[in-house]
């Protein structure tokens, strides 16, 4: 009987780590094909020729990408630029100003509109944005301008809620020592409470980073996917995500390895985002 | 002339509250234009007749079925899957570099965009594997992108199963499994269930891993090797090619309302755990 629940017992555990072993494997997998599709090219053509290649012509042995990774790039700062001041700012409303009530509201609201789908945004923004920029501002409309604000709605949530996180996680005491000071609120939040929530603050600006560069559908929606560099905020772009999602339903051949060169570069990228953000989230835990 | 520190003080406490109102109230616009924009050329009949006509005529039956098939196939393999590693890395193990390395793991998908899923599914399940665009290559691709969220809510959840409950099932003799199934994954229930549903959010509102997996076909998946359309892939095309903006923004409605509903059960579970133990 004893012996019986002990290999159960034993059975039971080689499964769950079978389970836990399960995500490596998809890693694994994911970096594998991705890699394996995407690297022969960079033999044939040449690093230096894809990556700071100024040309995309696929179907005729040019695969500069050098255009879309300055605009991924672009696109990213700009969602940056509207987005964190004020997703930063709501947040420090939200756990310095408002009262418990309007907080318990408006955190789960924000939550849940970070459930929108990115598709939705796009829409909104071609109704909306892209026609505003072009009739105030000229240009097609479709422009890095157009895609940043979009962009930049989009991570509010991110930005938000874990920058009030770590705001929230600054001791009481801080703000108590730096009253009784004779300071002023404005003086608590710029002088105490934003500097000790520092590296959280940073860490919902990266991830919020991650999840611009990574968007897809909507900023095919609104960017233009021109094929060069852009010169003004009002000109169109197309960045490593929206080269993939156009043209992966149609492409054989080298065009299609092209497609997963653009794909390793954003995957290098990305990890490289993300260390960043762990590091700087650990850190925060660590103190 | 040097500005009193109380009046900057009442500048900024007029500037965040009007800000913060603005950004809410955007997000809220969002919702309400769709709201408004969709509603009329919403009813039973959209809902319950296939389209036609690429969508330009009928509803969205058979994209609301694909819906539902991707997203409860994929739950069907994540949940175990995301459950069982939850409960190795917090049960079965002390921290060490193995648990390190599952963790990184972890991380690193949940980091990883979409679009990228979608390129290595295309590879993969419908190139590689031979399975083409199909209901199965979708599920598969959508079960690895959302294993992370339902891994890292599990854990959470079964960390805040107090320990003493684990003692007293320890003390009645219990083994491990019988503790584990018994007392802690009971205990442990809605806040898993929480992370389900928040999954169940992004499986329905995504578009870039489905359209490369599991196609865009406007007929009623029948097998696991057809092909077929989700509601997010149906209002993408309808969107992007201009198809029919109303049938576009009637799409967008039933999409976002069935999300936000979802998401609402999640927090609404999520909420009452938390009062539970504080």
């Amino acid at each position: 009987m004893i012996k019986k629940a002990l290999t159960k017992e034993h059975f039971v555990k080689y499964i769950l780590t079978a389970f836990a072993l399960s995500s490596l494997l998809f890693l694994f997998l994911i970096f594998i094909f991705i890699l394996s599709e995407g690297i022969p090219l960079f033999h044939k053509v040449g690093l230096k020729n894809i990556i700071f290649g100024f040309k995309w012509a696929p179907t005729k042995g040019s695969f500069g990408i050098f255009p879309m990774i300055v605009s991924s790039f672009l696109v990213t700062f700009g969602a940056l630029m509207v987005g964190a001041p004020l997703g930063l700012s709501c947040a420090i409303y939200l756990s310095e100003y408002s009262g418990k009530k309007l907080k318990l509201f408006l955190k789960p609201a924000l939550e849940l509109l970070a459930g929108i789908p990115s598709v939705v945004y796009g829409f909104l923004g071609v109704i909306y944005i892209v026609p505003l920029v072009r009739n105030f501002l000229g240009g097609p409309g479709f422009s890095l301008l157009a895609t940043s604000i979009i962009l930049g709605v989009m991570i509010f949530p991110t930005v938000i809620s874990i920058s009030f996180d770590a705001l929230m996680s600054v001791p009481k005491t801080y703000r108590e020592g730096s009253f009784a000071m004779g300071a002023t609120k404005w003086q608590t939040i710029y002088k105490v409470i934003i500097p000790s929530a520092r590296s959280g603050i940073l860490a919902s600006f990266i991830l919020g980073m991650g999840r611009a560069i990574g968007e897809t559908m909507a900023v095919i929606m609104v960017a233009g996917n021109a094929l060069r560099i852009p010169t003004s905020i009002l000109d169109p772009l197309r960045t490593l995500t929206s080269n993939i999602a156009l043209e992966l339903a149609y492409a054989t051949g080298d065009h299609r390895l092209g497609l997963f060169s653009t794909g390793v570069v954003l995957l290098v990228i990305i990890m490289i985002l993300n260390y960043i953000a762990t590091f700087a989230i650990r850190r925060r835990v660590l103190k | 002339m040097r500005i009193s520190p109380n009046f900057v003080d009442k500048i900024v406490k007029i500037g965040l509250n009007f800000q913060a109102f603005f950004t809410v109230g955007i997000l809220i616009a969002i919702v309400a234009v769709i709201f408004f924009k969709g509603s009329p050329y919403l009813n039973l009949e959209f809902i319950f007749s296939s389209p036609e006509d690429m969508g330009r005529h009928g509803g969205i039956f058979s994209t609301i079925i694909g819906t539902i098939f991707l997203v409860l196939l994929s739950i069907f393999i994540a949940t175990p899957l995301g459950v069982g590693t939850a409960i190795f890395l917090t049960e079965y193990t002390k921290e060490s570099w193995f648990t390190k390395i599952i963790r990184f793991g972890v991380e690193s998908l949940a980091g990883i965009p979409s679009i990228l899923y979608g390129l290595f599914g295309f590879i993969f399940f419908v190139v590689k594997l031979g399975m083409g665009w199909s209901l199965m290559a979708g599920v598969l691709t959508i079960t690895i992108m959302i294993l992370p969220t339902i891994i890292r809510t599990s854990e959470e959840a079964v960390k805040t199963v107090p320990r003493n409950l684990r003692i007293v099932s320890y003390s009645l003799s219990a083994t491990k499994w019988e503790t584990v199934t018994k007392v802690v994954l009971p205990s442990a229930g809605p806040g898993i269930l929480t992370g389900i549903m928040l999954s169940v959010g992004r499986a329905v509102g995504e578009t870039a891993a489905v359209i490369f997996t599991m196609g865009s076909s406007l007929r009623l998946p029948t097998s696991l090797m057809d092909s077929g359309r989700t509601m997010a892939v149906h209002f993408y095309i309808l969107a992007r090619e201009g198809i029919s903006m109303e049938k576009a923004y009637a799409t967008a409605l039933v999409l976002v309302l069935s999300i936000l509903f979802i998401n609402i059960i999640a927090y609404y579970i999520m909420n009452k755990v938390t009062s539970k133990y504080s």
